[in-house]
C-alpha cells in the first residue's frame, strides 16, 4: 500500500533563512552557458521558419516589405525567449539534501518541487548536439512512480535544464548511489558490468523495421504536401503520368515503389542510427540498469532493478526473418503502451543470441521449452484468415463490376487482393506456431503474434492478479485466454487461446493458492 | 498424464435483485437519448422523416427487447464473491470474464453511486491494484451491503503486509 504525501509545496518564503543555515547543501544555479544555447536555438527555430515566410511574402509584393515584416518580428520573438530564459536562469535554484532533492523557479509563480531521495527511482541524462557544443545536459529525476489508481498518475519529475556535464554525471552518481554498498562482485573498471555492446552491424537490422514503410508513406504524403505548397498540387500525380507513358505501367511501378522503400529504408536507418548509435547497457553497483546511446543527441536512462518485473523479447517480422529481436524491459512505471516509445528498449534489434544473452544477464536464465497450444487456436486463426479473404475477394470483385478500370488498376487491385488473401493465411499459421507458454522457476513465460512476436518472461511474483477472458466461440472450441495483471509495462499480458482447462492448472501453479480457492478439480 | 479437468467454479453471490430495475433503466435511457433526438428530427424535418423515423423504430425495438430480457440474464450471469485472500468477479456472458484480485495486492477500495442507482439503494465497489487492467467493479450491490465490504475489504488490505506491486 502506498501511502504518499503530495511532494509538492507551495514556496512560504523561509528559504532565505534556510539558505542561510544550509552552509552544507547549498542551493545552486543551473549553467549560465543555458542562455547561449536557449539563443542559438530560437535564432535557428526563426531562420528556419522566417526564410520560407520572407520568400512567401516577397513573391506576393516585395522584398523590402517582406524584410520589414518578418526581421522586427523574428527580433522580438528571440527578445522574448531570451528574456524569458534569463528570468528562468536567474530564478531557477536547486540543492540536494540528505534526505530531498529540491528545485525552486520563477519570480511570480514561485514553485517549488521537492522529491525524497529514498524514492528516486530513475535519473536521465540527455545532451542535443548544440549543449554538447557547451558540454551541457539536462538531468531528468523521476520517482517511478505511477499511482495505482485511475485517477492519481502521479510521477513525480524534476528536470534541471541543463547543468554542466560533470555536475550531471556527480547528480546521477549521488542520486542513485543509496544502496551502492555490497552490489555485484563483476565490477568492471569503471565500476559496472557491461551487459550488451551495440555493433555498428546491428545497423542493418534498421531497414527492416516497420518504420520503413511508414517512412515511405511519409515522404509520400510530404511530396504532395509541398507541390501543394507552391499551388502545384497536380504536379506528382502529372509526373507520375509522363513516367508511365515513357516507360509503362509497370515498370513505373516497381521502380516507384523501389525507389520509395530505398528513401524509408535510408529514413529508418538514420533515425534508428542516430538513436542507438554507441548504445551501451550496463549495470551499475547500487543494482541500477543504465542505458547510454545516440549520436547526436546523448542520451542516459538509468532504472532501478528493483523495479523490473520481467523482459520482452520482441521479434516483428522483418526483423525476425533476419534473425534478430529486440529486448525491452517491463518495469514498474515505464509505460510501454505509448506508441513509437523506445524508453524500455535495453537493446534495440540485434542477433537473437546477443539479445538472449542480455536478457539472461538482466533477469536470469530465460531458456526453456514452451508448451503449444490446441489445434483449435490454429483453426480460429484460420477462420479470422477466411474472413479478411471474403472481404478482400469481395472487395475486389465489387470494384470490378462496379467500375470498368483500365487494366493496370485492374491487375493492381486483383493482385493486391491476392496478396493479402496470402499473407492472411500464412499469418495464421505463423500467429499459431508462435503461440505458447510455459512456468520457469521465477516467470511465467507467453509467446504470441506473428507480425509482431513477443515473448514475454514476467516475473510470478510481480502479477497482481488474474483477468480470465472466454466468448462463446472460444467456449466451443474448448479455449480461454489467461491475462495476468501487473503494475509494470503494459499493466498486463496475455496467454491467448489456450486450453482451457490446462491454462487454469497452469494459473494455479505459476501464483500459488491464488485461484486454488475457485477451481473445482476432478475428485474435488 | 490424463487431460486435465479442472474448471472455474462460478462467484457464490448474485447480486442485489434491484439491480435487475437499476439496469434495465439505464438501457431505456440510453435507447431514449438515441431515439428522441432522430424522432424529433423526424417530426421536424418532413423530406427526411423516413430516414430519420426508421431507424429510430429500429433503435427503440432493439432497446426495448433488451431492457426486458438482458437485465434478468445478467442478474443471472454476473457473480461475485470475496473471500479472505481475493475478490473474485465474473460478468459477461457471450464474453465471460473472471477476475481475481488477491487481497495483497488490493490498493483502493470505492464505493460509488450515482443518481441513478441511488434511487434503487444500490452501490458500486471498485476495488483496484497497482495494474492499469486489475480493477474489478461490483456494481449492483444493496447499499449498505457495499458500505459493510468495503469496510471489511479496507480492513482486510490494511492488515495484510507488502507494497502491492
Amino acid at each position: 500500500m502506498t501511502d504518499e504525501q503530495p511532494d509538492t509545496a507551495a514556496l512560504d518564503g523561509s528559504t532565505g533563512t534556510a539558505e542561510l543555515e544550509d552552509t552544507e547543501n547549498p542551493w545552486l544555479r543551473l549553467h549560465p552557458d543555458v542562455l547561449k544555447v536557449s539563443a542559438i536555438f530560437i535564432l535557428g527555430a526563426m531562420i528556419a521558419a522566417g526564410v520560407p515566410t520572407a520568400i512567401g511574402i516577397a513573391s506576393g509584393t516585395s522584398w523590402p516589405i517582406a524584410l520589414a515584416w518578418v526581421v522586427p518580428g523574428a527580433a522580438l520573438v528571440i527578445g522574448a525567449v531570451v528574456l524569458s530564459e534569463v528570468i528562468r536562469l536567474r530564478t531557477t535554484r536547486y540543492r540536494v539534501t540528505g534526505l530531498r532533492v529540491e528545485m525552486t523557479s520563477g519570480i511570480w509563480f514561485k514553485r517549488r518541487r521537492s522529491l525524497a531521495r529514498e524514492r528516486i527511482r530513475s535519473v536521465d541524462l540527455a545532451a542535443n548536439p548544440i549543449e554538447r557544443i557547451f558540454g551541457l545536459t539536462k538531468v531528468k529525476v523521476g520517482t517511478g512512480e505511477t499511482g495505482g489508481g485511475t485517477d492519481s498518475t502521479t510521477e513525480q519529475t524534476l528536470t534541471l535544464d541543463s547543468v554542466h556535464k560533470t555536475e550531471a554525471d556527480r547528480l546521477r552518481a549521488e542520486l542513485l548511489r543509496r544502496n551502492a554498498v555490497g552490489a555485484g562482485t563483476e565490477v568492471g573498471p569503471d565500476g559496472g558490468q557491461r551487459l550488451a555492446t551495440w555493433e555498428p552491424g546491428w545497423l542493418k537490422y534498421a531497414p527492416l523495421s516497420f518504420l520503413t514503410p511508414m517512412l515511405a508513406g511519409v515522404v509520400i504524403g510530404a511530396v504532395f504536401q509541398v507541390a501543394d505548397w507552391f499551388g502545384r498540387g497536380g504536379l506528382p500525380v502529372e509526373i507520375v503520368g509522363d513516367m508511365i507513358e515513357e516507360y509503362g505501367a509497370w515498370t513505373a511501378l516497381v521502380v516507384g515503389l523501389v525507389a520509395f522503400l530505398i528513401i524509408g529504408a535510408a529514413g529508418s536507418l538514420l533515425l534508428q542510427g542516430e538513436a542507438w548509435w554507441n548504445h551501451r547497457l550496463d549495470r551499475e553497483p547500487g543494482g541500477t540498469l543504465r542505458v547510454q546511446r545516440g549520436l547526436m543527441t546523448l542520451r542516459s536512462l538509468s532504472l532501478e532493478e528493483k523495479r523490473i518485473r520481467g523482459i520482452e523479447l520482441v521479434e516483428p517480422l522483418g526483423v525476425r526473418a533476419a534473425g534478430a529481436g529486440r529486448l525491452d524491459v517491463v518495469a514498474i512505471g515505464l509505460k510501454t503502451d505509448q506508441e513509437g516509445s523506445d524508453l524500455s528498449t535495453l537493446v534495440p534489434a540485434a542477433p537473437l543470441d546477443t539479445t538472449r544473452a542480455a536478457a539472461e544477464a538482466v533477469i536470469g536464465p530465460i531458456a526453456t521449452d514452451l508448451a503449444p497450444h490446441p489445434k483449435t487456436a490454429l483453426t480460429r486463426r484460420l477462420r479470422w484468415a477466411a474472413i479478411a479473404v471474403v472481404v478482400l475477394v469481395a472487395a475486389a470483385v465489387t470494384c470490378h463490376l462496379l467500375w470498368s478500370l483500365p487494366a493496370l488498376l485492374s491487375a493492381a487491385i486483383i493482385l493486391a487482393a491476392g496478396g493479402s488473401s496470402v499473407f492472411a493465411v500464412w499469418t495464421a499459421f505463423d500467429a499459431y506456431k508462435s503461440l505458447g507458454h510455459a512456468r520457469t522457476r521465477r516467470h511465467l513465460v507467453s509467446r504470441r503474434g506473428s507480425t509482431r512476436r513477443a515473448t514475454v518472461h514476467l516475473d510470478r511474483s510481480g502479477i497482481i492478479g488474474w483477468r480470465i477472458t472466454q466468448s462463446v466461440f472460444q467456449k466451443r472450441m474448448g479455449l480461454m485466454t489467461l491475462d495476468a495483471t501487473t503494475a509494470a509495462g503494459k499493466g498486463h499480458y496475455a496467454v491467448i487461446d489456450a486450453d482451457e482447462h490446462e491454462i487454469l492448472d497452469f494459473a494455479d501453479d505459476a501464483v500459488p493458492d491464488l485461484l486454488r480457492p475457485f477451481l473445482i478439480r476432478e475428485g474435488d | 498424464m490424463s487431460p486435465s479437468t479442472t474448471t472455474l467454479r462460478p462467484p457464490r453471490n448474485r447480486f442485489d435483485p434491484r439491480a435487475k430495475s437499476w439496469w434495465r433503466w439505464q438501457e431505456i435511457i440510453t435507447t431514449a437519448v438515441l431515439v428522441v433526438p432522430l424522432a424529433v428530427l423526424g417530426i421536424l424535418i418532413a423530406p427526411a422523416r423516413p430516414w430519420l423515423l426508421g431507424p429510430a423504430a429500429v433503435i427503440l425495438l432493439i432497446g426495448l427487447v433488451s431492457a426486458l430480457v438482458s437485465p434478468v440474464w445478467k442478474h443471472r450471469v454476473h457473480r461475485w464473491e470475496v473471500t479472505d485472500t481475493a475478490v473474485y468477479a465474473l460478468t459477461g456472458y457471450f464474453w465471460r470474464t473472471w477476475r481475481i484480485a488477491p487481497m495483497s495486492r488490493i490498493q483502493t477500495v470505492d464505493t460509488t453511486q450515482g443518481p441513478l442507482q441511488r434511487s434503487f439503494g444500490l452501490s458500486t465497489v471498485v476495488v483496484t491494484t497497482a495494474s492499469s487492467a486489475g480493477a474489478v467493479k461490483l456494481e449492483g450491490l444493496d447499499h449498505d451491503e457495499a458500505s459493510a465490504l468495503a469496510a471489511r475489504l479496507t480492513e482486510l488490505t490494511d492488515a495484510t503486509p507488502g507494497d502491492a506491486t
